[in-house]
C-alpha cells in the first residue's frame, strides 16, 4: 500500500468524498472531527505504521461533496456504513474524535457486523445533563480565539494565520464551519436517542478523553463510557479536545494497545 | 411613488450600558416595562400620524434586542390595522424561514389583510443574522426552508375549495384550510429583501417587489439582475413600482437644523454594530467564498458614494450618508432632488422606506420631520415621473433603456 501522503476520492452511493489511505494491515476507519482533517496530520503516519488507514473526509466538509439531502449525523453514519461495504472492510477498528466521535457512535448503534472496535475521543453527541444546563460549550457563541483556549492544552497548535494560508485551505476551513453546523446546529451537537441506544454497542469499546478539553468536561466523557457496556475511559495528558493533534503518539498507542488486549 | 414611514421601535434607554450587545444577549433587566409601555403607545400615535398625513406604514421584527422591541410584526399590524384609516401596511419583514408554523403565518397574515380591508402588503424575510440564536433555526440551508415556507403561504391563501394536504421536507400538514381567506385576490403583494444578486435574480422570476437596505449608490447592479430575472420569465421591463429601498430621512426648514436631525436618525446606523462578534456571522449565513475572504480579513465593501467612494456607514459622517443616498437630508428641495437624483441612479424606484424616526430622538422632533416631508417633500414626489423602465436582456447583461413604459 501507498505511504505517500496523498488524497484520492471515492464515490460511494453516487456521492464523492476524498479520502486518505495509507498502510497496511488491519483496518482502521479514522473519523475526523469537525475541524476536518490535513493529510500531513502525525497521527495518520502513527496509526498507518501498523494498520490500514482509511480516514475519509466527510461529505461537505472540506472539498468532499455535500449531498443535497444531507443534513443529520444519522444520514453520515449510513454512508459510513455503505463505505465499509464498497471497500469490503472486515475486523474494522472505527476511531472517531469530537464530532467524528459522534458518527462513530451512531455507526455502532446501527451495526458492529463490520467492526472489531470502537474508539470514541472526546466525542459529542449524547445529551447528560439536564434541560438548562448546556453539556457542550456552543462554538458559534464566542471567537475562533476562545475556541482554541478551550479546546486545547497548547493553543499554539489550533492557531492558524488564515492569511498566509493556501486558498484551498482556508476555503476548506469555511466550509468544515458550514457543514458542522449543518448537521450539529440544533439539537445542538448531540441526538436526543443517541444516549438510550448506546447499550446497542457489544464491541470493545474505548473512550479516549483529552484531560485538558475545556469544550467538554470529563464528566460527559464518563457518563458516554458509562452507557457501553464494558467500555474503557483513558485520559490523555497534555492534550484538549483534539488528543488525537495533541499527543497523536499516544493516542495510537493506546489504541494499539487497546486492540490487542481486548480480541472481538 | 409611495413613501412607507419605519422605525425599528427601539429602547434608547438601553444605549446608555449595553456591556456591547444590544442584541441576543442583553438582560432584559434593563429593560423598564413602564418605559417600554410609553415608547409603545408613542410609536403607534406617530404611526397614526402618518397615516393621516397620508404615508404608508411599514413595520418589523426581530428578536432578543433594545434595537427593535417589536418581537412579532403581527401585535403591531393587529393594533395598527384597526386604528389606521387609509394607509397601506408593510412587513418588512416576517422571517418565515424562523418560523416553526407556515399555517399560523398564513391565518395571521389573511386576518390582518382582511380586518384592513386588502391595506397588507406582505414581505418576507430570511432575517439577519442575530436572529439564528434566538430563533435556533439552522442558518445553514435557511433559504430552502424560506421557499418553502413561502410556497405553503401563498398555497393556503389561495385554496379556496378544499382542504389541502402537504408533505414535504420542512412542513406536514393534513387539512390545511385557512379561516379567514385574505382579502386582496389572489394573495397580499409579496415583497423582499436582498443583498445578493442570486436572491435578486430569484425575486425578479417570481415577479415580487425587491427592497433593498442602505446599498446606496450600489444599488443598481442589484435591480439590474432583479430586472434580467423579471424578464427572463417572458414579462416586458419591470416598472419603479417592483422596487423598493429603504432610506434614512430627515427633513427641516434649514440645512443644519435637517443634519443635526441628520445625525439623530443616524444614530440607528451607528447602533447596527453593537452585538457580541460572534453573533454577527452564524455559519452557512454568507457563502463559502465570502467567509473564506472574512477568515482572510477581507471584508467586501456594501456602501458607495455617488463617485464611488466607500464608506462605512456605521461611522461615516453625515455629509458622507447624503453622498451615499444612505441618507436623504437637508431642507425640502435639497431632499426632494437626492430622492430623484437617486430614482434616476436606479432606473426606477418607486417605493421609499423612510426611517423617519431612529435611536433616541424625541417625539416633537419625529413629528415635524414627518410632517415636513409629508406636506414639502411628498407632494412634488407624488408628482415625479419615473424613468423609463429599464430593459436588461437575459442573455447579455447590457441595460437599455425602454422608451414609453
Amino acid at each position: 500500500m501507498s505511504v505517500a501522503n496523498t488524497m484520492s476520492s471515492i464515490v460511494v452511493d453516487n456521492i464523492r468524498v476524498d479520502l486518505i489511505e495509507r498502510g497496511d494491515g488491519r483496518p482502521l476507519l479514522f473519523l475526523h472531527p469537525g475541524i476536518g482533517i490535513e493529510p500531513t496530520t502525525t497521527v495518520l503516519d502513527r496509526l498507518a505504521a501498523r494498520w490500514h488507514v482509511f480516514a475519509p473526509v466527510h461529505p461537505g466538509f472540506e472539498h468532499s461533496e455535500q449531498p443535497k439531502s444531507f443534513d443529520t449525523v444519522d444520514d453520515l453514519a449510513y454512508f459510513y456504513l455503505e463505505l465499509l461495504e464498497h471497500l469490503d472492510l472486515r475486523e474494522t477498528v472505527v476511531a472517531g474524535v469530537s464530532f467524528g466521535g459522534w458518527i462513530a457512535a451512531e455507526i455502532a448503534i446501527k451495526s458492529t457486523e463490520r467492526l472489531s472496535h470502537l474508539v470514541l475521543a472526546n466525542a459529542v453527541g449524547i445529551k447528560v445533563g439536564d434541560r438548562e444546563t448546556r453539556d457542550i460549550v456552543d462554538i458559534y457563541s464566542i471567537s475562533e480565539r476562545e475556541f482554541v483556549e478551550l479546546a486545547y492544552f497548547n493553543p499554539d497548535v489550533g492557531t492558524h494565520d488564515y492569511k498566509t494560508m493556501p486558498d484551498a485551505q482556508v476555503h476548506a476551513a469555511a466550509r468544515n464551519r458550514e457543514a458542522t453546523a449543518r448537521y450539529a446546529w440544533s439539537p445542538y451537537m448531540h441526538d436526543p436517542k443517541l444516549k438510550s441506544r448506546l447499550h446497542r454497542i457489544r464491541i470493545p469499546t474505548l473512550v479516549l478523553w483529552g484531560a485538558s478539553d475545556r469544550i467538554l468536561s470529563e464528566t460527559y466523557g464518563r457518563a458516554y463510557c458509562a452507557a457501553i457496556a464494558g467500555a474503557r475511559f483513558q485520559m490523555i495528558e497534555h492534550a484538549g479536545h483534539f488528543p488525537h493533534l495533541e499527543q497523536p503518539e499516544i493516542f495510537s498507542d493506546r489504541i494499539f494497545a487497546f486492540v490487542e488486549e481486548m480480541p472481538r | 411613488m409611495r413613501v412607507y414611514q419605519f422605525s425599528e421601535q427601539p429602547y434608547p434607554d438601553a444605549w446608555k450600558d449595553h456591556g456591547g450587545s444590544l442584541r441576543v444577549n442583553l438582560p432584559n433587566r434593563r429593560c423598564n416595562p413602564k418605559i417600554a409601555a410609553d415608547l409603545f403607545h408613542r410609536y403607534y400615535d406617530e404611526w397614526l400620524l402618518a397615516d393621516e398625513l397620508g404615508l404608508d406604514i411599514m413595520l418589523n421584527e426581530h428578536h432578543q434586542t433594545a434595537t427593535c422591541m417589536s418581537s412579532t410584526v403581527i401585535v403591531g399590524l393587529s393594533v395598527l390595522a384597526r386604528q389606521t384609516r387609509r394607509a397601506r401596511l408593510l412587513v418588512l419583514g416576517y422571517p418565515i424561514g424562523h418560523r416553526q408554523d407556515p399555517l399560523r403565518v398564513a391565518e395571521e397574515l389573511a386576518t390582518i389583510d382582511v380586518i384592513s380591508r386588502g391595506r397588507l402588503d406582505m414581505g418576507f424575510i430570511r432575517g439577519v443574522p442575530y436572529e439564528f440564536p434566538c430563533s435556533n433555526q439552522n442558518p445553514v440551508g435557511v433559504m430552502d426552508r424560506f421557499w418553502e415556507s413561502h410556497d405553503f403561504i401563498i398555497k393556503a391563501m389561495t385554496s379556496h375549495d378544499a382542504p389541502f394536504n402537504w408533505e414535504s421536507k420542512h412542513f406536514h400538514y393534513r387539512h390545511a384550510n385557512i379561516w379567514p381567506r385574505p382579502w386582496q385576490q389572489p394573495h397580499p403583494p409579496v415583497w423582499s429583501t436582498t443583498g445578493s444578486k442570486s436572491n435578486a435574480r430569484a425575486l425578479g422570476e417570481r415577479g415580487y417587489v425587491m427592497a433593498t437596505l442602505g446599498t446606496g449608490y450600489n444599488t443598481r447592479a442589484l435591480y439590474d439582475v432583479y430586472r434580467e430575472g423579471y424578464m427572463s420569465k417572458g414579462r416586458p421591463a419591470p416598472t419603479a413600482d417592483r422596487f423598493a429601498y429603504l432610506g434614512l430621512v430627515a427633513v427641516a426648514t434649514n440645512e443644519r437644523e435637517a443634519h443635526e436631525r441628520g445625525e439623530r436618525v443616524a444614530s440607528y446606523l451607528r447602533s447596527i454594530a453593537i452585538v457580541h462578534p460572534p453573533f454577527r456571522n452564524p455559519p452557512g449565513y454568507l457563502s463559502v467564498e465570502d467567509n473564506a475572504r472574512l477568515l482572510r480579513g477581507e471584508t467586501p465593501p456594501r456602501s458607495y458614494t455617488k463617485d464611488r467612494r466607500v464608506i462605512d456607514m456605521r461611522s461615516a459622517s453625515v455629509e458622507e450618508l447624503i453622498n451615499a443616498a444612505i441618507l436623504f437630508c437637508g431642507t425640502p428641495d435639497q431632499v426632494y432632488q437626492q430622492i430623484v437624483d437617486f430614482c434616476e441612479y436606479c432606473g426606477g424606484m418607486g417605493n421609499l422606506l423612510m426611517m423617519g424616526h431612529a435611536g433616541s430622538m424625541s417625539h416633537e422632533d419625529t413629528v415635524e420631520n414627518l410632517t415636513l416631508f409629508a406636506t414639502e417633500v411628498y407632494p412634488r414626489l407624488k408628482e415625479y415621473r419615473q424613468p423609463p423602465a429599464v430593459a436588461v436582456q437575459p442573455a447579455r447583461r447590457s441595460p437599455v433603456a425602454v422608451a414609453g413604459q
